[in-house]
């Protein structure tokens, strides 16, 4: 199926060329991975007079960890996130969740930056992120700009991307205590599912939690409720049936066709509680091995 | 927009004149004769369309023709150039297809896990299939073909071949 959209394509080979092309151009979109893009054009959904493939910016290409602070460029794949040493030995949960993405076929295509300028409820870096307390990094002709990570997602498919920005690169702060982390997805199956409910969470050395849910709301979200309960706690099986019980004051699941509002409601509060255990055990050292699947 | 893009496609540099809206698999299929990729969901999610770029599996129905001027993809028809491969070999000794729309996408992908991974265990072969859906085998077939090549298979194809 061709696409009926009659568009001008561009590869720029510099990023002030590519800023110029955007920010001169009220209707420019960006194209990396093109997962997400190209079935919007096929579908209509997304009319662009002008597609700004930025796969030409090798800059934009880089893993890089340096002052305590992971960089991922805006055209690093799933793939280049799985094959990283670093993120291996350093950020295992950004392995995890990267092993959880589509297939392999769409993996070696598609971006992180991508997937959170797309920005749909269920996207897997969303929960990944906001625990990692991730600044998106944008560029424009006026200059750069660092966008909290709670702040970027606001509504869905919508970011706080400006016309005439371009998003550079994620940063990370590497966490300054030793963390444990688990990735939660329920799928109908594996390859290229949808998750239905998506939780992320790391648990601190001085027992301090982060957990972030996505699919159950229109952004990703971060369960301060439960995090402020659990917060300075040692975590045990009376604690974890308490915090189950806050869920529902912080999600808001929908029904659709993956799945009905009691169905996530449900699975949010069992994905919540192995996803805890786990994080708690890998910090201890003691945890099923990243990338094994609790559901 | 008209735009002339020049790629390499099975070892052969072709030249051929797109509109900026030209999916790859298209252009493949229609304009250059390659037909083992197939047009299945056309959205990304069945795998029936997968080839190479640049030795990567990619789904062909999510690439623009324009995206891969200078590069090189690779279909069944550029590994097979000398006759069946021997992946291709073990399919057929374990009957791994019926229809056989999945086939060309299934043997791409298991061929991009051996050049990795040429030692895979079963859950690593499932996981690299992931993306190729089949509503004949039932995967099991294909996942031993694939066993089979890389010696962990128990061999039963070849006897029942």
């Amino acid at each position: 199926m061709s696409i009926l959209q009659d568009f001008d394509y561009f590869k720029p080979t510099t990023i002030e060329f590519a800023i110029d092309l955007i920010s001169n151009n009220k209707n420019a979109t960006i194209l990396a991975g093109g997962t997400d893009l190209i079935v919007n054009l096929k579908e209509g959904t997304a009319t662009p007079e002008i597609v700004v493939d930025i796969k030409s910016l090798k800059d934009l290409k880089k893993i890089e960890f340096k002052d305590n602070c992971l960089i991922i460029g805006a055209l690093v794949t799933f793939t280049d996130l799985l094959e990283s040493v670093v993120i291996k030995e350093k950020f295992p949960l950004v392995w995890e969740v990267s092993k959880t993405v589509a297939s392999v076929g769409i993996r070696n295509r598609a971006t992180m930056v991508g997937n959170i300028c797309s920005a749909v409820p269920c996207l897997d870096s969303g929960p990944l992120l906001c625990v990692y307390e991730a600044d998106v990094n944008v560029r424009s002709s006026k200059g750069k700009r660092k966008i909290p990570i709670k702040d970027w997602f606001l509504g869905n498919k919508k970011t706080a991307l400006k016309h005439g920005e371009l998003v550079t690169h994620i940063s990370i702060p590497f966490p300054n205590q030793k963390t444990g982390g688990c990735y939660v997805r329920l799928g109908r199956y594996c390859g290229e599912d949808l998750a239905q409910v998506n939780v992320a969470l790391l648990a601190f050395a001085n027992n301090a939690y982060r957990i972030a849910f996505g699919a159950v709301a229109p952004t990703p979200l971060r369960a301060n409720k439960i995090e402020s309960f659990l917060n300075g706690k040692k975590i045990n099986d009376h604690l974890i049936e308490q915090a189950k019980e806050l869920i529902p004051d912080e999600i808001s699941p929908i029904t659709d066709i993956r799945a009905t509002k009691e169905y996530r409601m449900h699975m949010a509060k069992v994905m919540f509680e192995r996803g805890i255990k786990t994080a708690v055990e890998r910090l201890n050292g003691d945890g099923l091995e990243y990338g094994e699947s609790l559901v | 927009m008209k735009k002339k893009i020049t790629f390499l496609l099975n070892s052969e540099t072709r030249s051929i004149e797109v509109e900026s809206g030209d999916i790859l698999l298209d252009v493949l299929r229609d304009k250059l004769g390659i037909k083992t990729p197939k047009i299945g969901c056309d959205m990304g999610d069945c795998g029936s369309c997968t080839v190479m770029l640049d030795g990567k599996t990619v789904k062909s129905c999510l690439v623009l023709a324009l995206e891969v001027e200078g590069q090189e993809v690779t279909t069944l028809e550029g590994l097979m150039k000398d006759g069946m491969t021997p992946l291709q070999q073990t399919f057929h000794d374990f009957n791994s297809f019926q229809c056989g729309f999945c086939t060309p996408g299934m043997v791409l992908s298991a061929t991009e896990l051996i050049n990795k991974n040429p030692k895979p265990n079963r859950k690593e072969i499932q996981e690299a299939l992931s993306g190729n859906l089949c509503r004949c085998t039932g995967y099991i077939p294909i996942i031993e073909a694939v066993e089979d090549l890389i010696g962990k298979g128990k061999g039963e194809g070849k006897e029942k071949g």
